[in-house]
């Protein structure tokens, strides 16, 4: 459409232009503003410069938060790609039959609100829930507790919710990129004698490094953005051993009137997912080359 | 391939039991949901109580919450289907200055997560007199689906070949027409796509309607499933039940459209 008129391309913009800038780019900005403030929510405003940032590597809390973080992110990120790796190389390796139907089941918890994934779960851990029963029943009562209500397993029992809810998503991720592959490579390997652990390294790993980026970088963000799950199942305790950053922001920012701080985290949160979808995306584009 | 009848056996096992830890916990809730609320219950139909649903409903009044859900989700949808059809069709087929750099914002939008514009957005929206209106809690969520959106919509216009373009220009087509009588009929697939993953988003959303709307004039299911929950902590089988009616929704729609939910969550990943 070489003869349109000029302004037509911006006309046909404007309205998501105006919608997402309103409504995401200009909130950004106002959080970077925010970040920069000492405010209740209500009255005055005080300019204190990067204190609320400081406060990131001093608060215990939130860098006990951080550190939650962390440890979702082994369970949002790292093991289920373990376990699609695994899965997906072996249903791989051979024609089987329902794999329609199995993609279709193990997708299905990327679909549910996470509040019904909660629910959920929090019925599996209840202290007569279906896990404890089950231990009881194989006569494992000595490692029936209340696993919301335990300083040491709760982090574990929620990050295990995660594994639940990714685990499916990047087995079908993987699936789809080992497909691709074509069938003669394993052939050839077969031939040349590679048993199937060679042939996992040698062909399978390195063909589905651009879906193992998507993989991470979409269960990454998931693990950092965690909020509802914390929310619903445990409100962050029992103490603080289960607060993360986002639900930071949220405690900060509408119940205990810091603002400020609030807005610092959420920017911080930012930055760091912006910053990991580009380094793993350039990981991922430089192998591939 | 040639493989060994154990490998193909193991294959199954794996598959069964990979299945198996993807259901037991629906199962849990479902078999929750149908089971008697209290131990002097009547013995219910063949042992199961499909009348904790009437319950739950009517307890938790999720008449109107998902009234409310669905008055959201239509309104997100539409909104940020039409304006991602539209800037996804300028980026696509046209040249402009600054194409590039706008495109990227886009890009960038479809990462901020929504914690980062939450705080902001309450507390201007509550000066200007706007929280616990349909649009304080629309708005954002427009804003998100269109920066994926147009990233989406961008990536089928780019696609569609430009000599079916150039020929209905030819015609006298003009770019208003080329778009709605030709590319987007033809791009039904991707419009598809964009809008039940817009729609499951918005359903599913928890941070957004919580903050916006605190008296809870906009609440939405997700968020008085939480509540009820607050309320029913020992009512087991009624709790199940919200859980099944929030999450029916789009649980259906997933098993009509499983194929555009899948492609457009893992497609829609990969960026460039």
């Amino acid at each position: 459409m070489r003869h349109q008129r000029r302004y037509l391309p911006y006309l046909y913009l404007a309205p998501a232009l105006l919608l997402f800038g309103g409504f995401l780019i200009y909130p950004l900005i106002r959080s970077v503003q925010f970040s920069l403030f000492s405010w209740d929510g209500l009255g005055a405003s005080e300019f204190v410069g990067f204190d609320n940032y400081v406060e990131l590597f001093t608060d215990e809390v939130l860098r006990a938060a951080f550190g939650h973080a962390l440890v979702l992110i082994f369970f949002f990120s790292v093991l289920p790609l373990v376990l699609g790796l695994v899965v997906a190389a072996i249903l791989n390796r051979a024609q089987v039959r329902g794999l329609g139907l199995f993609r279709t089941v193990v997708f299905l918890p990327q679909v549910l609100a996470m509040v019904v994934v909660a629910v959920a779960w929090r019925q599996i851990y209840a202290p007569d829930g279906s896990l404890n029963t089950a231990l009881r029943a194989l006569g494992l009562d000595a490692l029936t507790r209340t696993w919301l209500g335990d300083y040491t397993w709760t982090l574990p029992a929620v990050g295990i919710v995660g594994t639940w809810v990714q685990t499916g998503l990047v087995t079908v991720l993987l699936l789809a990129g080992m497909g691709r592959v074509p069938r003669e490579l394993f052939e050839a390997a077969r031939l040349d004698g590679a048993g199937a652990i060679r042939e996992f390294f040698a062909i399978t790993l390195p063909s589905v490094r651009g879906e193992i980026a998507v993989a991470l970088t979409l269960t990454i963000v998931a693990a950092l953005k965690t909020f509802d799950l914390v929310y619903v199942t445990t409100g962050g305790g029992p103490g603080n051993s289960t607060t993360v950053p986002a639900y930071e922001v949220f405690q900060r920012a509408f119940r205990e009137g810091a603002v400020g701080s609030a807005a610092a985290i959420a920017v911080a949160l930012t930055a760091i997912i912006f910053v990991l979808n580009v380094i793993v995306n350039r990981i991922a584009e430089g192998r591939e080359e | 391939m040639i493989t060994s009848g154990t490998e193909r056996a193991l294959n199954y096992v794996i598959l069964i039991v990979f299945a198996a830890f993807a259901l037991a916990p629906i199962v849990t809730v479902l078999a929750a949901a149908l089971s008697p609320q209290s131990a002097a219950a009547s013995p219910g139909i063949l042992g199961l109580h499909p009348e904790n649903f009437v319950d739950a409903w009517t307890e938790g009044e999720f008449s109107r919450y998902l009234r409310t859900s669905l008055l959201v989700s239509v309104t997100v949808v539409s909104v940020a289907v039409v304006a991602s059809i539209l800037s996804g069709f300028a980026f696509g087929t046209m040249r402009f200055a600054g194409s590039r750099a706008l495109f990227y914002l886009f890009l960038l939008g479809i990462m901020v997560p929504t914690e980062a514009i939450v705080v902001p957005l309450f507390y201007d929206l509550r000066d200007l007199g706007l929280t616990n209106t349909l649009w304080a809690v629309a708005l954002p969520q427009i804003a998100q689906s269109v920066a994926f959106g147009t990233y989406w919509m961008r990536a089928y216009f780019r696609t569609s070949p430009p000599s079916l373009i150039e020929a209905a220009t030819l015609d006298g087509a003009s770019p208003r027409r080329v778009l709605w009588s030709i590319l987007v009929p033809i791009g039904r697939p991707a419009v598809m796509t964009l809008t039940v993953l817009a729609f499951m988003w918005t359903w599913n959303e928890f941070l957004i309607p919580l903050v916006m709307s605190p008296n809870g004039e906009f609440r939405t299911a997700p968020l008085a499933l939480a509540i009820f929950k607050g309320q029913h902590v020992q009512a087991t089988a009624l709790l199940a039940a919200a859980a099944v009616l929030v999450a029916l929704p789009v649980v259906i729609l997933y098993l009509f459209a499983q194929r555009s939910f899948i492609r457009g969550m893992l497609e829609g990943a990969v960026r460039e």
